[in-house]
């Protein structure tokens, strides 16, 4: 055996911090890839769905003989054709144990709950045809009173599912005096009123569409021994184990690819309707089959996000010491409780205190059926909403104490020599620097300039005013630990597994349970594993999204994939680094005590001896000279759970990654604060039904960011980092309407209901200017029963997003 | 999406599209740039079983002069008239309205004669073909007509074009030296206007000496704001004398409501628009 010199270790450039490119945009951006869609079986059978153009109705008839006497049409199905086989979809977390749970049948057979809920299948030889046939499903409805507006399904006035009795799902409470995290925030409310302030307002999520590039798809192949599902998902696993537990078919005899996915921010999170089914039609005819959504199924059908009104009432000192925070939100679930959908506004409970260490909380929600799309996931799930509310409010309370709003921030928040601390929702905050944070985005903004030129302009009465918004934020991210998920009854664990398979060659697959739908896992997993064995970036693989390749995972949501699963790659990698000692020592005749591992060389400490690691992969595959005892293998698993969720932001991988999140990030949080919302009409027709109505930004509409880190290293885990997936979508929201509202505050608004449109900003300052009864306006010291807020009420407007 | 089965004919003359669409009547649609004509198959809002293609038909394309008129043949994609110089010099406000409209790869695609021929009426190009006195030229089994602007808008999505009959060209009278500006309020990018304002202006010595101004998506039809011209001629091109001209840009109009805007936004918006359009035509 020959000992080869190497580098020394400090020469060898870093792979972590680096700003790598990504290593997968190439087949990504030209498409040259295993998009679901570009899948093409031997025989393959393509679907169309008939879909139900009313928001609830009785299903009477469903005549599908012409459909089926079309052009190369095989069969048309509907759910009494299919029966027990088509399976039902699951609410994977009840948030309560009384939970109202409405039997999800992905194509129900006697009454639809929401336009677009699929009632036949075609099945024909080629997409067109399929889709020529659907015309020709003949369906008879019943239309019934549909379930719409969010308030008033709260109040019950008409049923979502009238054999359930109520639309109120589940109601949810997290109190910090009955938890024993603080104290009571009714007390704090109550001194409040007397010697204090409170400020009461109601603040509108609007009902949001997760638009991923790629449009989901799903192709079903049942010839082989296993079952094989390609499904453009956020998670293959979990994906694998529903269709288990609810069709029948065992674990084993599935596999599940989620090949490249093109995007997903939550709306990929998901069981849907159109993957049961189009398993359901493929076991029975025997032939694979594939169902690609258009994009008006997608954004009609797929599911939505956000959907809350939001009731708030802070407590404050006079000097602006916030002593209590109650929380009052209705959740819209949609006409289904979706696979998180329930859980949405629960992960967000843990954040309406934000960075700030008031004594007093209370957060209830209660979730509401209607007869619309199902709500789930969207990126940041419930933390945005809670972002928003305390950061808006914030805002209203530095007005009222009348200090800048940054200083009435920096009063209530967390110093950084009091990490860790526990705070009153009961989690642990292991680090963070809100001042130094704070310092520098108000030096690289010019914030102090920025208002003194506003207030120049209001002193000239300039038509051109300037308003300035800030938000600060924290988010829990890195979805996991499952002691916590458990508590929370979600139906799942948040640990995360990996392996690194040593090859012969020298080459490293690495393979991950976080399975990747575009944020570049293949490049920053790389850069962990090339730094922490010793090899070439460019030789190491990454491999995941398909259950037989990478057999255990819990896929990637919830800016979990790097913090968990980078964690568990680097467990298994340190495995392999231990595994190999044995071997190495052995080949070089020295003890295992005498060996070290550096810049991938084991070398004897003290001798210019040393092998790299890809010589003892070599050594080991051809196994001629182990020791003994020792396993022919050095390849390692490692599963990771951690023990707490960690809060952003941490150590850099790669850069150019973390600043491709942030600026999409922050496109989307701003995006929800100025452009999009899904509107329906008052038949429960979503109106913002195209992108010619559901305003999407392009890179034309959006600015250029400035970006800078403070980091404060994890200490939950070994890489120091922290999630960053959801963080610029969660902050940029309530920054962006917090400046629109700075804006025109002097006229007398002091709220906007977002999306903030041109024409919403017109009337506000016009009722307000023209002295009207101006809703809410400089009501903070609130009696009981008053206005709150300018925002228009649903069901009196057209243009009221999801609640009219 | 996938539209509905169709025929397919790619004629080389005008002459050979007029006869096919004689023969196929009802079932037959003209399809020059798709760009509208194919969203409305794929979402399946039309099933014509015939499709005629105007895009091998040379003589429909480019842009000519044609004395104190230039001529913009139907099938020139957006794109090419965009950066036309005699658009740019004898009809300015069609190269300002071009800019903005729709995206780069559309403004490759569609063409001059089929958005008007769409007739769109949050299309860009029908306000500023009325404030500028545009002629369309049809042509028909019975020969070639021309229709004036002011004929040419019938209502939403329909023109004086018969059914058997085919825009060839538009012909732009010129407007050399005048002042031209395209205002269009949208609230992203690649948006149809909300309510454009298409404003062109001969000033003489610092006065107004005509005015053009044409309104997009404040009725079914593209409109003349006629009071707004009036009141701005004879008028200095200043701030205050376009405002108080611009403050009737609404009058007439039946503007739509949806979720860009109600009625009465559109209204207070023609005015403002119609104020900062006028005034950067004039040069103000
Ligand atoms: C995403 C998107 C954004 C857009 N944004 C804008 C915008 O901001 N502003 C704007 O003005 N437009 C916009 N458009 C429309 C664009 O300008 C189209 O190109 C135009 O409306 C149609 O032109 P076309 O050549 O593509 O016509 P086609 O789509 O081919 O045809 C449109 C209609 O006109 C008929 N037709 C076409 N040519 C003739 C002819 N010579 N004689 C008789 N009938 C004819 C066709 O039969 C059809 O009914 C947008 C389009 C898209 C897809």
């Amino acid at each position: 055996m020959t000992a080869t010199q190497e580098r020394p270790s400090d020469e060898v450039e870093k792979e972590i911090g680096r700003d790598r490119r990504r290593k997968e945009d190439q087949r990504l951006i030209t498409g040259r890839t295993r998009w679901t869609d570009n899948i093409t079986l031997p025989g393959m059978l393509h679907l169309a769905m008939v879909r139900s153009p009313f928001a609830h109705a009785r299903i009477v008839s469903i005549d599908t003989s012409a459909a089926k006497q079309a052009t190369n049409v095989v069969d048309v199905l509907t759910g009494a054709d299919l029966g027990e086989a088509l399976g039902v979809n699951i609410n994977a977390w009840p948030i309560t144990p009384d939970q109202v749970t409405p039997t999800h049948s992905p194509m129900p057979s006697d009454r639809v709950a929401f336009a677009g809920e699929i009632v036949a299948v075609v099945v024909a030889r080629s997409a067109a045809e399929a889709r020529d046939a659907a015309e020709l499903v003949d369906v008879e409805y019943d239309e019934l009173p549909a379930a719409l507006d969010l308030k008033e399904s709260a109040a019950d006035a008409v049923l979502a599912h009238p054999d359930l009795g109520t639309n109120k799902s589940a109601y949810w409470v997290f109190d910090s005096g009955e938890a024993g995290t603080g104290g009571s925030v009714e007390d704090a409310i109550a001194k409040a009123r007397t010697d204090g302030i409170v400020i009461e307002r109601e603040y509108r999520q609007q009902r949001l569409i997760p638009a991923f590039m790629e449009p989901r798809s799903v192709v079903v192949d049942p010839t082989g021994e296993q079952l094989t599902m390609w499904s453009a998902t956020q998670i293959p696993h979990i994906l694998r184990f529903a269709l288990a537990a609810t069709t029948g078919v065992p674990e084993s005899k599935i596999r599940v690819i989620a090949p490249d996915v093109g995007g997903g921010f939550g709306g990929k999170l998901q069981t849907t309707p159109e993957e049961w089914i189009t398993w359901a039609v493929a076991r029975r005819l025997g032939k694979p089959a594939k169902y690609t959504e258009t994009r008006s199924e997608s954004l009609m059908s797929g599911h939505h996000g956000r959907d809350q009104w939001q009731k708030l009432t802070l407590a404050a000192e006079k000097d602006g010491t916030v002593t209590g925070f109650k929380v009052d939100l209705l959740a819209d679930l949609g006409a289904y409780v979706s696979l998180v959908g329930g859980g949405v506004p629960v992960l967000g409970a843990f954040m309406f205190n934000s960075i700030y260490k008031f004594p007093a909380y209370r957060f209830a929600v209660q979730t509401v059926l209607t007869n619309k799309t199902w709500t789930d996931a969207y990126r940041g799930a419930g933390r945005p909403e809670a972002t928003y509310a305390i950061e808006r409010i914030m805002d209203e309370l530095a007005v009222e104490v009348g200090v800048d709003p940054l200083e009435i921030r920096e009063k209530n928040w967390i110093k950084h020599e009091e990490f860790p601390f526990t705070t009153v929702a009961g989690l642990e905050y292991d680090s963070g620097n809100y001042e130094a944070a704070t310092a520098r985005a108000k030096e690289m903004l010019g914030y102090d300039e920025l208002r003194a030129e506003q207030r120049r302009r209001r002193e000239s009465g300039d038509p051109v005013q300037l308003g300035i918004g800030v938000s600060t934020f924290t988010e829990m991210c890195g979805l996991a630990p499952s002691r916590v998920l458990g508590s929370l009854d979600y139906g799942a664990g948040g640990w995360e597994h990996a392996s690194v398979r040593m090859l012969a060659t020298g080459k490293v697959e690495v393979v991950t349970g976080a399975s990747a739908h575009g944020q570049g896992h293949e490049t920053a997993f790389s850069q962990i594993v090339a730094d922490r064995l010793g090899v070439a970036f460019e030789d190491v693989e990454v491999l995941h999204g398909d259950t037989q390749v990478a057999p255990k995972g819990l896929d990637t949501y919830g800016s979990r994939s790097l913090v968990v699963g980078g964690e568990a790659l680097v467990r298994a990698a340190d495995k392999v680094i231990e595994k190999a000692k044995p071997i190495a020592a052995h080949l070089l005749e020295a003890s295992v005590d005498d060996l070290e591992f550096s810049g991938g060389r084991f070398s004897v400490r003290g001798t210019d001896q040393g092998m790299a690691i890809g010589e003892v992969a070599l050594a080991t595959f051809a196994a001629h000279n182990l020791p003994d005892g020792v396993e022919a293998s050095i390849d390692a698993d490692a599963t990771f759970d951690p023990e707490a969720f960690n809060f952003p932001h941490g150590n850099i991988i790669n850069p150019l990654i973390v600043s491709g999140q942030v600026h999409g990030g922050l496109v989307q949080g701003i995006a929800q604060a100025l452009w999009e919302e899904a509107v329906y009409d008052d038949s429960g027709t979503l109106v913002s039904g195209s992108f010619v109505d559901y305003l999407l930004p392009t890179a034309a509409d959006t600015i250029s960011f400035e970006i800078d880190h403070t980091t404060s290293p994890a200490t939950t885990n070994t890489l120091g980092t922290k999630g960053v997936g959801e963080a610029g979508t969660i902050a940029s929201t309530p920054a962006v309407v917090n400046a629109v509202v700075d804006a025109v505050r002097h006229l007398g608004v002091n709220d906007i209901q977002m999306p903030c449109t041109p024409e919403r900003v017109w009337r506000a300052i016009n009722s307000a200017g023209s002295g009207g009864s101006t809703e809410g306006a400089a009501m903070p010291h609130f009696e009981s029963g008053g206005e709150m807020g300018n925002q228009e009420q649903p069901g009196t407007s057209s243009t009221e997003g999801a609640g009219a | 999406m996938i539209p509905a089965q169709f025929d397919y004919l790619a004629p080389t003359s005008v002459e050979d599209a007029l006869a096919a669409l004689s023969e196929h009547g009802d079932d037959a649609k003209i399809i020059a740039g798709g760009q509208s004509l194919l969203p409305v198959l794929r979402m399946r809002l039309n099933a014509p079983e015939m499709i005629i293609d105007l895009g091998r038909i040379e003589s429909l394309r480019g842009v000519r002069d044609d004395g104190d008129a230039i001529v913009i043949g139907a099938m020139t994609p957006h794109a090419v008239v965009g950066s036309d110089p005699l658009v740019g010099e004898h009809a300015g406000l069609i190269t300002k309205a071009v800019e903005h409209l729709a995206d780069a790869q559309i403004r490759h695609r569609g063409t001059f004669g089929g958005a008007l021929a769409h007739a769109d009426p949050a299309g860009d190009l029908g306000a500023p073909a009325l404030a500028l006195g545009a002629e369309f030229v049809i042509q028909g089994p019975g020969g070639t007509r021309r229709v004036a602007a002011d004929d040419f808008f019938v209502d939403l999505f329909e023109t004086a074009i018969g059914e058997d009959e085919i825009l060839t060209e538009v012909r732009v009278p010129k407007h050399t030296g005048w002042g031209s500006h395209y205002e269009k309020f949208v609230r992203v990018a690649h948006q149809w206007p909300i309510v454009a304002v298409a404003a062109t202006v001969r000033v003489e010595g610092g006065t107004i000496a005509e005015a053009r101004v044409g309104l997009t998506n404040m009725g079914s039809t593209p409109l003349r704001a006629r009071g707004v011209e009036e009141a701005l001629v004879g008028q200095p091109a200043t701030e205050d004398a376009v405002r108080a001209a611009a403050e009737r840009a609404a009058e007439g109009t039946n503007p739509p409501s949806d979720l860009n805007g109600d009625a009465d936004y559109r209204r207070h918006l023609a005015t403002v628009i119609t104020r900062r359009a006028v005034l950067a035509a004039a040069g103000a």
